[in-house]
């Protein structure tokens, strides 16, 4: 009987079928096209197929975190939306500083790589 | 009835597991506090959290030095993306597998659960075999990690990533011997949500490796 209640809020942080499959699906899209893109050896420039590899990438974490990991506003009253705002800054300011930096040491110290 | 039953059950998980704030003993509510009050759910967040650092760190090596082969191997010579497809194939499913583990354990079918969270060990281990037979491939080859800077953050990334995999399966196998014991306990309901957590943020992780190191190192 006490699961009654628990369940009605398990629905919403812990998904539902749909939820998960819905995820699921969107997931195999998000892995097949970046995937074709470079088995399918398809004519585009190599730029173009690094964007897509990439965006596809990111919109596949996306769904993760919501349809996966269960991310809302509400979940563990903010905190968890929170803690993984902060940690996504941190980790733009790790990569994007690094390489930033790293290419242009790269490129005074070897003119020509 | 049942809510006799589930207090025998904290009793029994109170001798397991002694807990210092057992206050919440008796309390109608105490399910709810396991899965949505309690700190641990919480607490095993944010600790997913510094992991996720730690694995951002050692993407942000490989785009520094990925790239510096020292006249060896380079990852179009190298990687097979074909069975990193299937290996990405393994953990997607077993995302959606545990995902049914969790919704059958919120309406209380132990059997299905484990039934479900066996075949999510059974990708689990699926895509650790694929990953030994890539590195045994890969020193087959000569490419281990002393050859290049691309190879020692290749194998530090990709291996960092192999060994939390392992770890999960001997914590899913674990698990399921604590569940057949002890039964669907509130504490061994809260370890199959922090370890789904974990699986699923490790799923995340090899989205970023597949996508950066895999899939971008072939055309570049």
């Amino acid at each position: 009987m006490s699961h009654d209640t628990n369940s009605d809020t398990s629905v919403d942080s812990h998904g539902s079928y749909k939820s998960y499959l819905t995820g699921f699906l969107f997931s195999v899209v998000l892995t097949v096209i970046p995937f074709w893109v470079v088995l399918g050896k398809p004519d585009i420039p190599t730029g173009l197929k690094i964007a897509v590899i990439f965006g596809m990438g990111a919109v596949q974490i996306l769904v993760h975190v919501i349809y996966f990991l269960h991310v809302t506003v509400k979940a563990e009253q903010g905190w968890k939306l929170l803690s993984i705002v902060f940690t996504a800054v941190l980790l733009v300011i790790i990569l994007a500083g690094s390489i930033w930096v790293m290419y242009h040491l790269n490129t005074n110290m070897m003119p020509g790589m | 009835m049942s809510t006799q039953v589930i207090e025998t059950e904290d009793d029994l998980d109170f001798y397991v597991t002694p807990k210092p704030d057992s206050a919440s003993d008796g309390h109608p509510d105490t399910h709810q506090d396991y899965e949505h009050e309690n700190g641990t759910m919480l607490g095993f967040w944010i600790y997913l959290m510094s992991d996720c650092l730690i694995f951002g760190i050692l993407f942000a090596v490989y785009a520094v030095v990925g790239q510096n082969y020292a006249l060896g191997p380079t990852p179009a010579e190298l990687f097979e993306i074909d069975k990193i497809l299937l290996a990405t194939f393994f953990l997607l499913f077993s995302s959606i597998t545990y995902g049914f583990a969790v919704i059958n354990m919120n309406q209380n079918k132990k059997a299905t659960m484990m039934l479900w969270l066996l075949v999510t060990g059974a990708f689990g281990v699926g895509f650790l075999v694929l990953e030994a037979m890539e590195f045994a491939h890969l020193l087959h080859l000569g490419a281990g990690p002393d050859v290049s800077a691309f190879l020692s953050s290749f194998w530090f990334l990709v291996g960092t990533h192999g060994l939390h995999v392992a770890g999960g399966v001997i914590w899913l196998l674990v698990l399921l011997v604590q569940v057949l014991i002890f039964g669907l306990t509130p504490a061994n309901r809260r370890r199959v949500l922090c370890l789904s957590l974990f699986w699923h943020f490790l799923d995340l992780i090899w989205i970023g490796v597949f996508s950066f190191v895999y899939l971008t190192g072939v055309i570049i």
